[in-house]
């Protein structure tokens, strides 16, 4: 079981890995339930969230390529999905089919442009595009994506093909539902549920297939492959398409859940986010980037609703004393000061465990499970720095 | 003419603000050979070195009036600054000039920051990937902020420039234009030629001080000044210090025209590394250059005249200027070859 988990590469471990992680996604609702994360909203942003940032580790864990503009995409996904309810229909799939579409495509245009530079350059350029993406957004755009107000469902929307099949949602704004099931609550977890599972079994293939090798060749020494006579920017430009399009159907599933979309999806904190969530959970690893959404996405819903009257309740077993200064103490991690645990804990990860948690989770299994003097020579190479590239 | 002339006048100084974060920026790529994405942050501590000063020198005594009343019958109080009770005339003073007097205590908090941000963090990482660089810095630029928001909230803090120079000058006046036609805010003005000297100072400091020369031996070949026996990285420990005063101070001055908020550094760290890829990584009169470039492109585009033919230009100009540099020359204006190319 710790092979299959920290990734070992046989076909067997895949199947087990794909099978425990559905299980674990399927029964989330329980699960989690103990954690106080039990409920359908929240779950539903770990599985959207978890779709993001394992496009993403696509791009950044395979490819080295590491992008601050992909929350553009994320916009574009979100804003198709709300045009294809306002114009066609209500259903998720068709919403979801065009957002991966356009996504694609804005991914095949910024992607050819961004990747003729690599490193810092590569970084900035994809930057400079999602600001240049939320702008237009925010302001030019505004027919398309109705500006700062962001875009909303009404009822005079034509929804050409619910008309056509003689679908009326009577005086309620309508919610996206697929075949009579609307996408709310647990229903709605578990479509995004169903996704994510795809989407994972997807990313394993992807790890797997030869492709995915040559993406690892491309982060290790591209030079190399040059030489070889290999063209990289190929296959570079299609793993960024393919993470393009896992941000826009995370887009989409936010637009899915909840028809709205506004600009702010697409600003560079955006992009800033789905960086933490990948390189806290481990980039490169297959469960690391699921793993890293779910912790933030956790610590933003949980971790802030802390407040101190809550935190006063809970150490009230403590002298008066010891328990204001520690609820004082306490108060600026959590709430309304989330982000600042937040900023902390991805510090200490980038300095200390750059393999993120999985790295961590590894450590820890060598430790326990290997003789002493093997763990060691097993160890030593990991935990050096790796050398700039 | 005219508006052309302002629209020159406009851009000088955010220019400058651009500039000098670029500046800084660049001597830090230069020398340390890090991206640092907590860049933004120290320009916004510096920012906020002002707000502190301010409060500090105007905490106010709150005394009655003797005999004067209210209209609804209770006493006046009157409010005195306690440096003014203690200092008379120089205590005035302080209170109104606060903004440039802080400048006396954000030079020695910047140093110190900077230093302990080169001692304690970035040291450790110059032989990391950038792509680590760029992650541990954006993490402490996160942390910097929330701890600026818990201090001072998340709403901007107004600063005023000092009131003898808190009006506008009638520039096109002074250029045989009809008055009234250019006016421009003093304040401006005074930070354009404030970024001028700073950056002249940081030039000129590099090129005539034998320190200077050190450094800039030290970004060209850093192995061969070590193996002449120079400690070369305590320079480099100076330098980004430097860089983070030459930040501050950038934030710092910019505060009566932009009131400060904790989240100012982030909004102008895109936007500077924007100036820096745009002048070209790893050089110093690239940054200055673009800075000042992109400050008064970004202020032609916001010309009413212009954003009728092409809407919204003024808020993409900049993004789409780096983008078609990066295109055409992919080094950047003045870039030199092998400067962060991996």
């Amino acid at each position: 079981m710790n092979k299959v988990l920290l990734g070992s590469e046989s076909k067997r471990s895949d199947w087990i890995l794909l099978v425990a992680f559905s299980i674990v996604v399927l029964l989330g609702p329980y699960i989690l339930a103990p954690f106080g994360a039990g409920y359908p909203d929240l779950l539903q942003r770990f599985a959207i969230f978890g779709i993001f940032a394992i496009g993403f580790n696509i791009l950044l864990g395979l490819t080295g390529y590491l992008s601050f503009g992909h929350a553009a995409f994320l916009g574009v996904g979100s804003y198709t999905a709300v045009w294809s309810f306002k114009l066609l229909s209500m259903n998720p799939i068709l919403a979801l089919f065009f957002a991966m579409l356009l996504a694609g495509v804005f991914a095949v245009a910024i992607g050819y442009i961004c990747l003729r530079r690599a490193g810092i350059y590569f970084a900035i350029l994809t930057l400079a595009f999602a600001q240049m993406s939320y702008n237009l957004a925010y302001s030019v755009l505004t027919p398309i994506t109705n500006g700062e107000t962001g875009l909303q469902l009404s009822q005079q929307d034509p929804r050409a093909i619910d008309a056509l099949f003689g679908r009326d949602y009577g005086a309620a704004l309508p919610v996206s539902d697929l075949f009579g099931i609307e996408m709310t609550g647990y229903p709605g977890f578990y479509f995004c549920g169903v996704i994510l599972i795809i989407a994972f079994y997807i990313s394993i293939r992807i790890f797997r297939s030869p492709f995915g090798m040559k993406l690892r060749a491309i982060k290790s020494n591209q030079n190399r492959l040059n030489y070889v006579g290999i063209n990289t920017k190929p296959y570079m430009l299609v793993a960024f398409v393919i993470s393009g399009m896992y941000a826009g159907l995370a887009g989409g599933l936010m637009a899915v859940t909840d028809p709205l979309a506004g600009a702010e999806r697409m600003q560079w904190t955006a992009s800033g986010e789905v960086v933490l969530m990948t390189i806290l959970g481990g980039a490169g690893t297959l469960l690391g980037p699921v793993l890293g959404a779910g912790i933030i996405k956790y610590f933003e819903n949980i971790f802030s609703a802390f407040n101190e009257a809550l935190l006063m309740e809970t150490f009230s077993f403590l002298p008066a004393g010891l328990q204001e200064t520690l609820v004082a103490v306490l108060s600026l991690f959590v709430g309304k000061g989330w982000h600042l645990t937040l900023g902390i804990v991805f510090m200490l990860i980038v300095i200390f465990l750059p393999g993120g948690l999985m790295e961590g989770f590894r450590r820890l299994v060598n430790l326990f499970t290997r003789p002493p003097d093997q763990g060691k020579s097993e160890r030593a190479p990991a935990a050096q720095a790796q050398p700039a590239e | 003419m005219e508006v052309f002339l302002l629209q020159l006048l406009n851009g000088l100084d955010k220019g400058g603000a651009y500039a000098m974060i670029a500046l800084g920026l660049t001597l830090i790529f230069g020398t340390l050979g890090v991206v640092n994405f907590a860049h933004g942050a120290l320009f916004m501590l510096g920012a906020f070195c002002a707000v502190t000063f301010n409060a500090l020198v105007s905490m106010q005594q709150v005394t009655l009036h003797p005999t004067e009343t209210t209209a609804w019958g209770t006493p006046v109080e009157i409010k005195t600054p306690y440096v003014e009770l203690w200092f008379g005339d120089f205590g005035r003073f302080l209170v109104e000039f606060s903004v440039p007097v802080s400048i006396l205590l954000a030079v020695p908090v910047m140093l110190l920051i900077g230093l302990a941000m080169e001692r304690g963090l970035i040291r450790h990482f110059y032989k990391r990937p950038h792509i680590e660089q760029i992650l541990v810095t954006f993490g402490l630029a996160i942390v910097l902020q929330e701890i600026v928001k818990i201090f001072y909230g998340a709403n901007p803090i107004p600063q005023s420039a000092p009131p003898s120079v808190d009006q506008a000058l009638d520039i096109g006046g002074l250029l045989g234009f009809p008055p009234g036609e250019i006016v421009y805010p003093y304040w401006r003005l005074i930070y354009f030629l404030f970024s001028a000297v700073v950056i002249g100072a940081v030039f000129a400091f590099l090129r005539y001080t034998t320190f200077g020369m050190v450094v800039r031996a030290g970004m060209a070949d850093r192995e061969t000044v070590t193996l002449l026996g120079i400690n070369i990285d305590r320079r480099f420990t100076i330098v980004f210090a430097l860089a983070a005063i030459v930040a501050g101070l950038a934030g710092l001055m910019y505060t009566p025209i932009l009131s400060p908020d904790y989240h100012m550094g982030m909004d102008f760290l895109v936007i500077s590394f924007v100036v820096v890829v745009v002048g070209g990584m790893g050089s110093l009169p690239g940054a200055v250059a673009a800075g000042f470039l992109l400050g008064i492109l970004q202020s032609f585009a916001s010309l009413n005249e212009v954003k009728q033919i092409f809407p919204g230009i003024d808020q993409i100009i900049l993004y789409l200027v780096a983008v078609v540099v990066l295109l055409v020359r992919p080094r950047g204006l003045m870039g030199q070859k092998g400067v962060m190319e991996t």
